[in-house]
């Protein structure tokens, strides 16, 4: 007898449920510890002296006056860097705390242990720091030594000789990568209707609202533990064992209650300094950064200068892309190249195009360094390519919906690296999707709704509505031949004569949900109802980063695999005690396919507890060619799709976003109350992008590192959403699922100010918009 | 840091005369700020929010007297119809959480060119009431700010009050900011109307090293008013559009971080076109109700 879908018990809170999560009581009433809530007695306060030049050599250090402070612990600078004085996610070029030369505004030159965390801040400001102020290189033009920007005519001619010597910010020359996107023939292509266009995108921030902190405690072996806010425990371990100079056994890490990452956390911050003062001074040393500090304590979004050119058919069917991206990578690596590769690869949006030709360059300046924020690559170049689809469109008299219908991509479709998108493309149902949902109402009666919101700017003066669609294209998981995995531990056995699971991973949660996705998949797969989560920690194999939208994917593929290890032992056990069968396990309940319940979980537990451990990859990917970009790079793609509709007030430039509607295939909805939420949040971080959220630079100091004046976003700004997610299984990934916490983030920048240019007439090129864009100045006082 | 908690204004008085350094707090909403980011570490704190004189308003002979201390959220509650320019303009002030503690008292402390109470009070020609070991006094709000951050208060005064007219006309307030809440001015502006006397009244904010009036743009339309006020018609559109002009011309704005200088004209010369606009048809509906 086989069991029919629909009677087939379930187990409650498993895949697919939208179960409470475990920390959201605590969170919302304001119980949740954050990283910097840390104490232990006797603890010191550690604070970081830090570079007021985007760019200087260093003549010398005095902390004698610091040291001799009351209350002063340590004053520690390059030169007690116990192992390798820098540091870095792929290439080791960050130093500790600076020696010989700065370069960037906010690079750690100093740091300091005391009793209280002022008397710390106190003593930094007494160290003596000899600079000699150099001139930054803060144009990423002047960086790579080529200025095709400014170059009279639209065809970029080969970067020259020249390029590396001019003012280089590291020895080796500014260009840290450029990735060449080679696909069709490019050069001979001609197409009957071509647009051109540049654009740029600012600095943005991922504006967590839980600053960089941490607690490092001394160890009795010479080790020490740390409990740090960050989104990947073991590639910080391995990247401190080298700067302590301490086998990565010694370096214990737990992971601390976090405060949002997007990105900013994948780069240490405080980690090897409150390490380096707790093995110094054989004390707990605490350090929290400030709201200030926080914007030179992480990197941010590369900003980027960008040239594309398209052409098309008469019927808009795209023949060719040219594209330039330059990304400002800053002072030093990060993840630089990751992101040219992600601009690269993916920089021509999801279209199905015969002819591409791509360049996308990574440089370093003095401006601070940029690295990995929601979206990574892909959130840049889709602005550009969106608003090539609208001019495009324009230019052929097609809607903007048809003209991307008309170029879509779909399963099958070959990217310009020549890699098959072997699983769902719903490209073209996304955005017919979009179109057939309803339109808000016309102009609100309440003024708070209009542009200007609270501040009683218009009563109607000046309003024009505008709608603007979007989709975009990201990756999912590591790409490029990385070796991404994770590793899960899952035990289940008798807690008070109840079955209980125990999950115990390194992966991160930042409040994307890992902790409850990971308890739903223990549940479905094992069949018990209770499952406690183990903090994240080093205990315990690399769970990976909490980025590139792949942890339900890798972590959850890792506790599945754990999962199905152990009910393998818990069946061979059923079989023994109750003869040959098919068993499965579920609500607590061992059911044999013919003979229904045969007994319970927790009898065939009396044998003892069951345990596993697995360590899961995705499928493997391939770097690409450096000159063609031939390779497949990529795990898995993402699709998401916006429609936003504005109210702008095109006397003043105010712009409100009166509706985002998104569609995105998730593949398989694990938890679909947390998908929603990614997709929400995600779009308010591309709203922020669209209007407002900037990290202004002079010369390469910050302007506006607060948030008084780097605005993000409040309810008033956030509109309401329309959301209609798809199901369609990818094949190759756990469960089907997708990916879901960048796509939304990609295509709702580029549908507002679709719909901004909508309302206005307005050409805009730059994100954010600001209300000088919009309005012509000087002119009708 | 010495930390003084006054329950009466004599008390509060006193302190201030024996530490005149002694910094005063009322919601703290600015004072909190610089200390927590470490500009500001005063010698001392003098909390004024147990002082009850500070707090609640009173109205004699067609004016108001506001509590140094009296928060936005109770200002917006209590004075909407007897100064709605200054209600308006607490509507604007940060968040709810802000306008729960924040004071027009402390809004004159700080006199930022930013702060949004200030042009309405000037707009309608507040005094600021001060208070000392040696009395009591009465500044008038366009003597009273001299530079950025910088008021006309003694070392040993404290902000008791702020007078105005209860309003006899239409006033309004607008405020540009590159958000749609909780966000500093850009730029703003305010306008009274006050047809008893045959006169308006301007304030701009964030426009200038202080809030300011604008002078040139108020007597051309007190002029073109003239003989409008009994039985008003539309204004012209050469006549709105003047008054934008003029009020834009009497900034005196920079470029920063917030906006450049010559948005800050622009959008000043449309925020004033549009308050003449809501304050006049507001004036004719009034008279046509009579
Ligand atoms: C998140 C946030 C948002 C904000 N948004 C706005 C905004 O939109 N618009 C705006 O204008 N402001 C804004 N502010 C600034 C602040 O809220 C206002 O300036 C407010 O009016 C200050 O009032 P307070 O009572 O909190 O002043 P306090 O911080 O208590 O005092 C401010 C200054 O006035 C002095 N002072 C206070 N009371 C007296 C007194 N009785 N006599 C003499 N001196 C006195 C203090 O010594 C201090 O110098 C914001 C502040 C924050 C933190």
């Amino acid at each position: 007898m086989s069991v029919s879908t629909d009677t087939v018990r379930r187990t409650p809170g498993g895949v697919g449920d939208s179960p409470v999560r475990p920390d959201g009581t605590f969170k919302v009433s304001g119980q949740f510890a954050y990283s910097s809530d840390l104490y232990m007695d006797g603890m010191l306060w550690g604070t970081t002296l830090r570079s007021p030049h985007p760019r200087a050599r260093i003549r010398s250090i005095d902390v004698g006056a610091a040291l001799k402070l009351p209350g002063v612990s340590a004053v520690l600078t390059h030169e007690d860097v116990p192992g390798e004085k820098v540091y870095g996610l792929e290439i080791a070029d960050q130093p500790v705390l600076a020696f010989g030369e700065v370069r960037y505004q906010g690079e750690p030159v100093a740091i300091v242990a005391a009793d209280h965390p002022e008397t710390a801040r106190r003593a930094a400001t007494l160290i003596v720091v000899d600079y000699d102020v150099v001139d930054p290189v803060c144009d990423p033009r002047e960086a790579v030594g080529h200025p095709f920007w400014k170059q009279v005519h639209d065809e970029p001619g080969e970067r020259t000789a020249m390029s590396r010597d001019k003012a280089p910010v590291h020895p080796e020359g500014n260009i840290v990568r450029h990735q060449r996107v080679r696909f069709g023939d490019p050069d001979a292509a001609t197409a009957d209707v071509v647009v051109h266009g540049d654009y740029e995108v600012g600095m943005q921030d991922q504006a967590f609202l839980g600053p960089e902190s941490g607690l490092a405690v001394p160890g009795e072996d010479g080790g020490v533990d740390l409990y740090v806010a960050t989104q990947w425990l073991h590639v910080d371990r391995r990247q401190m064992a080298g700067a302590l100079r301490l086998p990565e056994e010694k370096i214990r890490l737990t992971l601390a209650g976090v405060g949002g990452a997007f990105g900013a956390r994948e780069d240490l911050s405080m980690q090897v300094h409150a390490c380096m003062l707790a093995l110094r001074t054989g004390r707990p040393v605490k350090m929290v950064y400030s709201r200030e500090e926080s914007f030179f304590g992480h990197v941010h979004r590369h900003p980027a200068l960008m040239r594309y050119e398209h052409g098309a058919d008469r019927e808009g069917r795209l023949v060719y892309v040219r594209a330039h991206v330059l990304l400002d990578g800053g002072a030093y690596t990060s993840s630089t190249p990751a992101v040219v590769g992600n601009a690269s690869t993916l920089g021509v949006g999801p279209y199905v195009i015969p002819h591409v030709a791509m360049d996308a360059w990574g440089v370093y300046t003095n401006n601070p360094p940029c690295g990995a924020m929601r979206g990574f690559g892909a959130v840049q170049a889709a602005f550009a390519y969106e608003s090539q689809m609208d001019k495009l469109a324009a230019a052929v008299g097609v809607s903007p919906v048809e003209i991307r219908i008309r170029n879509a991509m779909s399963e099958g479709s070959i990217l310009p690296t020549g890699q098959v998108i072997d699983s769902p493309a719903p490209v073209a149902d996304l955005m017919l999707r979009l179109e057939a949902m309803p339109l808000p109402a016309p102009a609100a009666a309440d003024i708070r709704l209009l542009p200007g919101g609270v501040s009683n700017t218009t009563h109607g003066e000046g309003v024009r509505r505008g709608v603007g669609y979007a989709i975009g294209i990201k990756n999912v998981g590591f790409s490029e031949g990385f070796d991404d995995f994770s590793t899960a531990l899952v035990r289940l056995e008798l807690v008070g004569d109840e079955p209980s699971v125990l999950v115990h991973t390194a992966a991160v949660e930042v409040g994307q949900g890992l902790v409850t996705v990971q308890a739903q998949i223990a549940r479905s797969e094992l069949g018990v109802e209770r499952v406690t989560i183990a903090a994240a920690d080093t205990q315990v194999g690399s769970g990976g980063s909490t980025s590139a939208s792949r942890q339900t994917y890798v972590t959850g593929g890792a506790v599945r695999a754990a999962c199905e290890g152990v009910r393998s032992l818990l069946i061979e056990r059923a079989v023994q005690r109750y003869g040959e069968g098919e068993y499965r396990l579920v609500d607590g309940q061992v059911e044999s396919l013919r003979d229904g319940v045969v007994g319970d979980i927790a009898s065939l537990l009396l044998d003892g507890a069951v345990e596993r451990t697995a360590e899961w990859r995705h499928r493997p990917t391939h770097p690409v060619d450096e000159h063609t970009g031939r390779g497949d790079a990529h795990v898995q793609w993402a699709f998401c799709a916006h429609r936003a509709v504005v109210d702008v007030d095109v006397e003043l430039g105010l712009i409100r976003v009166v509706e985002l509607a998104a569609v995105q295939d998730v593949g398989k909805a694990m938890n679909p109350d947390a998908v929603l939420g990614q997709i929400h949040g995600g779009s308010a971080q591309g709203l922020g992008l669209a209007v407002m959220e900037e990290v202004q630079l002079l010369d390469g100091k910050l302007r506006n590192p607060s948030f008084t004046d780097y605005l993000i976003p409040t309810i008033m700004d956030m509109p309401p959403m329309r959301v209609e997610v798809l199901e369609l299984a990818d094949p190759h990934a756990p469960y089907g699922l997708r990916g879901v916490g960048e796509p939304p983030t990609i295509s709702s920048t580029p549908a507002i100010v679709a719909a901004v240019r909508a309302a206005s007439g307005v050409d805009l090129k730059r994100v954010p918009i600001r209300p000088e864009h919009l309005v012509a100045q000087g002119s009708r006082h | 840091m010495e930390f003084f908690r006054p329950t009466s204004l004599s008390d509060a008085c006193r302190l201030k005369s024996e530490h005149p350094d002694a910094v005063p707090l009322c919601g703290g909403t600015d004072v909190m700020v610089d200390i927590n980011f470490d500009r500001h570490r005063p010698e001392s704190l003098l909390d004024l929010t147990a002082v009850p004189e500070l707090f609640g308003w009173s109205r004699y002979d067609g004016h108001l007297r506001i509590g140094a201390a009296m928060p936005y959220t109770a200002i917006i509650a209590e004075l909407s119809a007897e100064a709605p320019g200054l209600a308006i303009a607490s509507r604007t002030v940060g968040s709810p959480q802000i306008r729960n503690r924040a004071s027009v008292g402390g809004n004159l402390g700080s006199a930022s060119p930013a702060g949004d109470a200030l042009p309405p009070l000037l707009a309608v020609d507040a005094e600021v009431e001060a208070i000392s070991a040696a009395g009591t006094r009465r500044i008038p709000i366009h003597e009273f700010f001299l530079g950025p951050k910088r008021n006309a208060l003694r070392p040993d005064e404290l902000i008791t009050a702020v007078h105005l007219p209860v309003a006899r006309g239409p006033q309004q307030f607008a405020k540009v900011g590159t958000r749609n809440a909780m966000v500093i001015a850009v730029c703003s502006f305010s306008l009274a109307l006050h047809p008893d006397a045959g006169r308006v009244g301007t304030g701009i904010g964030s426009a200038a090293p202080t809030p300011l009036p604008a002078r040139k743009a108020e007597t051309f339309l007190a002029g073109e008013l003239t003989d409008r006020w009994a039985e008003p018609t539309d204004l012209s559109e050469d006549v709105v559009r003047r008054f934008g002009e003029l009020v834009a011309a009497a900034a005196v704005p920079i470029d920063d971080v917030r906006g450049t200088a010559a948005y800050r004209r622009h959008a000043l010369s449309v925020l004033a076109r549009r308050t003449l606009t809501w304050t006049w048809a507001d004036h004719i509906q009034r008279m046509g109700q009579r």
